[in-house]
Order: structure tokens, then C-alpha cells, then sequence
């Protein structure tokens, strides 16, 4: 049944991670993702959950203990942003390398300097080949249902792997929207208990967990590593197809909108992709045969997929909400690029650098991506495929 | 040590041979893990001097310090895990461990 609730998108990550009831939260809250540790905090204190919560030093220490915590055989969860998720980088990797389900909440923010509070995706972009899944929500609504989604997919046995639940900062952790909060039964259902793999306390079963790992056999751990993130991607289309079962919401890797016949496509991901819908129907009443490839799972990065998915497409605008310092673009840009050389498509593309530190994108940019679309499609090209937009000269 | 001890793994495994997340199901395996190639100086404990205090066997952070009955002295020391770090020499009371550096115990061993 569920009931429909006016909520932010921090309450909404709070009340999911309620009814998830993990084992442990071991949590250093930093805007704007502090409200959903606080209300989770004090959800704890109420004894509406059974989760052992960790106040740590640092998120350095955060990870650390969820890691921990994990290979001890516990469901695990947290949440951060920005120079949060830039202090835990070294303990990003070594949960994605030993297989660790931990699922991690990030309220996305622009890393310092100069310091900024507000949304951007450089902090879990420069996490993409940490060997994390990466969801990116578009709104309150999939903040709460992919957080859902994250615990199944990581805890597969065939996955075992950390997730990330990202979500606008502010834009979203801060907005008010009217959202579908199902009933505690059914989310404790859909996510059911945790399967343990090897956990550290099993004694009877003692085993070896990160150890010296030189020129001799770290190579073919990497190697073998490389293996989870197929059924990984596969995880991600049956979990999200299984939630719309049970839920009425189905999800994918990816969210098309209008985009069958569409000639001008724009690519985005998190909030951005809600305006980008909204002008999509502005234009569409025109006759405009615009749309969207919202990509919803980063990582791992459907290749196949996004390549198929826009190779009749006359000209692609890719929305990077984070800059690639050196590289020459943002970051979603290349992989997109990727998908379409693998697939032996060439068509025009320009990459729009957007809404750094929380610059604010309206309709009225979007607006002017697809009326620069337009012209790039016609001239069948573009001298100036790299350009910053609503950006002062 | 080495080899009194099973390897998991062959030195030849492949990664599909491999657990997941890198791990070894079994635990105790740096005994299997000969540092010895890393040290520069190595703990020679003049016996005589030696009151059994445990001191160097309780700080040994490699555990290459042996005991048998609670008693270290005249006992062998694990020169496949001890590192030379030195620590045993530096708590000794008594200043009976000396470090002595692997050129003179390879000329030791060469008209020894």
C-alpha cells in the first residue's frame, strides 16, 4: 500500500534506511547530506531500529568501520558528500576490492577549493573507477528507491560489491516533493536478510582478508574483480524490475524519455534530467523531435546499451556537472563517446559543462542546448564540440 | 617454515582459481611469508648475559623471537620473520642482543 508524504530527499534516505534496519551505521555527517544521518541518529536513540551506530572521528574512520563492520558479516550503510567522500577514497577502493556490500548515500557536492556547499558531480565522478556501482537518482522519489535497490543489488551473491546512492545535494536532499513511502513490511521484505559470505566471525572458518598482495597475485585479483561488475549490470536491471513488480516503479540502467524517434538527445544524469523532461514536453508541443538518455546506472557503465540507444540520434549533447581537469572534457562525455565508437556509430556531439557549485540550470538553458543542438546537427558538425554552459564572459 | 606450512595457492594459480575480494581461506599464513630477504642487521643474543625476562620476545612485533618453557635464552631465533628492525636489542635490560649486519654473517657463514 505505501502512502504518498511531502519529504526531502535527506528524510526520504533516512526513513529508507528505517525500514532497511542495517546492522551498523558508522557515519561523519557533512553537508548537505547531514540531515539524513541526523534524523537516522535520532531514529536510533528512539530504538525504531536495531542498528549499532558508529560515531566515528572522520569519514576516513566512517569506511573504515563500515568495511569492517561488512567483512564482519553485518548490513551496512552510510552517508556523506563531497570532501566526505574525497577523505574516504582510499577506503572506496579497498571495500569495491574486498568485495564488501556496504551501501553509501551521497547528497552529491562540489569539492573543495574554493569551498562550496552546493551540487555538483565531482565527488562521486572522481570515485567512477573506484569499483563502486554508481546510481544516480533524479529526484526524492529514486533516492528512496534506489537505496532500496542498492542493498539487493551489492548483497547478490554473484555481485558482492559496494553502491553508491547518489542524489542532487540540495537540489534534491533539500527539496520538498510528494514521494511513495512503502509500508516498513514490505521494504523488510524486498530487501530481506542479509546473506553472509565468509564473515569474520564465523571463527570456526578462519580466514586471510587483505594481505600482502605483490607482483604475484594481485594481478589475477584484479583480474578476477573485473568479473563481478557483468553480473553486476545484471543486477541492476533484475533488482529494478523486480522493485517495479512488488512497487509499480520499474527502473533500469536506463531512463529514455521521448526518446524513440528523437533526433536532438540530450544525456544527463541526477536532478538536471527533470528539467531537461520538463522543456523535452515544452518542445515536443512544437513538434520538436527532441529527447532524453537518462543514465541512470554510471556505474558499472552500460556500453552496449547507451551506444544502441542513441545511434539514430542526428546530434548528442552530453550534460557533464563535472569538469575533467586536463582531460578536455567532463566526465560522462568520454564514456559516451565510447559507447558510440564501439558500436561504429559517428554522429555530432558536444559536451556542456554545467551547473559547477551549484549553478543554477533552468529551462531556459536546456532551451539553448537544444537550439545549439539544432544547429550542430544541421551543419553535421561542430568546430567546438567542448563548451561551458551559462558560464560569464 | 615455508614450506612446512600448505600454501593455498600454487605460485601458478590462475585468477579463476582465486576467492573472491582477494581473500586466503586460512588463516596463519605469514608464517608461509619469508621477510628475511629484507633485512639489512640481525639480532645476535649473548646467552651468558641473558636473564630470560621475556622483554624481546614480548616486544618482537614478527614474533621471530622463540621461547620453549617460558625461556628464550640459548634459543634460535626465526631468522625467516625477523625483519632487523631492532626492537629486541632496544628493550633488552641488560644490552646482551647485539645487531650485526648480514655482510658479517654472510663472511660468518663463508669461514664458518
Amino acid at each position: 500500500m505505501g502512502k504518498l508524504i511531502p519529504m526531502e530527499g535527506n528524510q526520504a534516505v533516512a526513513e529508507a534506511m528505517r525500514q532497511i534496519n542495517p546492522d551498523v551505521v558508522a557515519a561523519y555527517p557533512i553537508t548537505p547530506s547531514t540531515e539524513a544521518v541526523q534524523i537516522f541518529a535520532r531514529f536510533v536513540a528512539d530504538g525504531l531500529v536495531d542498528t549499532n551506530y558508529v560515531a566515528v572521528e572522520s569519514e576516513h574512520s566512517a569506511m573504515s568501520a563500515c568495511i569492517s563492520a561488512s567483512l564482519a558479516g553485518a548490513r551496512v550503510m552510510n552517508v556523506t558528500a563531497s570532501q566526505g567522500l574525497a577523505l574516504m577514497w582510499e577506503m572506496l577502493y579497498i571495500a569495491a576490492s574486498l568485495r564488501t556490500p556496504v551501501v553509501l548515500s551521497v547528497a552529491n557536492r562540489a569539492l573543495s577549493g574554493n569551498i562550496n556547499i552546493h551540487c555538483d558531480h565531482s565527488d562521486a565522478m572522481g570515485a567512477r573507477d573506484a569499483g563502486w556501482v554508481q546510481l544516480w537518482g533524479e529526484n526524492v522519489q529514486e533516492a528512496y528507491d534506489n537505496l532500496i535497490q542498492a542493498v539487493v543489488i551489492g548483497e547478490r551473491r554473484d555481485v558482492r560489491l559496494p553502491v553508491m546512492n547518489n542524489y542532487d545535494g540540495f537540489l534534491v536532499s533539500h527539496s520538498y516533493e510528494l514521494m511513495q513511502v512503502e509500508d516498513d513490511e514490505a521494504v523488510k521484505q524486498f530487501v530481506g536478510e542479509p546473506v553472509l559470505v565468509d564473515p569474520l566471525l564465523d571463527i570456526a572458518n578462519p580466514h586471510t582478508v587483505g594481505p600482502l598482495d605483490l607482483w604475484d597475485f594481485y594481478h589475477e585479483h584484479k583480474r578476477g574483480q573485473w568479473e563481478a561488475y557483468g553480473p553486476a549490470k545484471q543486477a541492476v536491471i533484475e533488482v529494478g524490475q523486480a522493485f517495479g513488480e512488488r512497487f509499480g516503479r520499474y527502473y533500469g540502467l536506463l531512463d529514455p524519455y521521448y526518446l524513440d524517434d528523437a533526433e536532438l538527445v540530450i544525456v544527463a544524469l541526477g536532478s538536471t534530467a527533470g528539467t531537461v523532461k520538463d522543456v523535452i514536453e515544452q518542445r515536443r508541443d512544437r513538434g520538436e523531435k527532441v529527447g532524453l538518455l537518462k543514465i541512470r546506472c554510471f556505474r558499472p557503465f552500460p556500453l552496449e546499451e547507451v551506444g544502441e540507444a542513441l545511434s539514430h540520434a542526428k546530434a548528442v549533447a552530453v550534460m557533464d556537472r563535472a569538469a575533467g581537469f586536463g582531460s578536455g572534457w567532463g566526465t560522462v562525455y568520454p564514456e559516451v563517446i565510447t559507447a558510440l565508437y564501439h558500436r561504429g556509430v559517428v554522429l555530432p556531439t558536444v559536451d556542456y559543462i554545467y551547473g559547477l557549485g551549484g549553478r543554477m540550470i533552468v529551462p531556459e538553458d536546456i532551451h539553448q542546448v537544444y537550439d545549439e543542438l539544432g544547429e550542430v546537427a544541421a551543419a553535421g558538425g561542430t568546430a567546438e564540440p567542448l563548451r561551458w554552459l551559462g558560464v560569464r564572459v | 617454515m615455508s614450506d612446512q606450512q600448505a600454501r593455498v595457492y600454487p605460485p601458478d594459480a590462475g585468477w579463476k582459481d582465486l576467492a573472491p575480494g582477494g581473500i586466503i581461506p586460512q588463516a596463519g599464513n605469514a608464517d608461509c611469508y619469508s621477510v628475511a630477504g629484507w633485512r639489512l642487521v640481525h639480532p645476535v643474543r649473548d646467552n651468558d648475559c641473558c636473564i630470560d625476562c621475556l622483554f624481546c620476545w614480548m616486544y618482537c612485533p614478527d614474533s621471530a623471537i622463540l621461547q620453549e618453557g617460558g625461556s628464550v635464552k640459548g634459543k634460535p631465533i626465526d631468522m625467516e620473520h625477523c625483519k632487523g628492525c631492532g626492537i629486541c636489542a632496544a628493550v633488552c635490560p641488560k644490552e646482551c642482543i647485539k645487531m650485526v649486519p648480514e655482510t658479517e654473517r654472510a663472511k660468518q657463514e663463508q669461514t664458518g
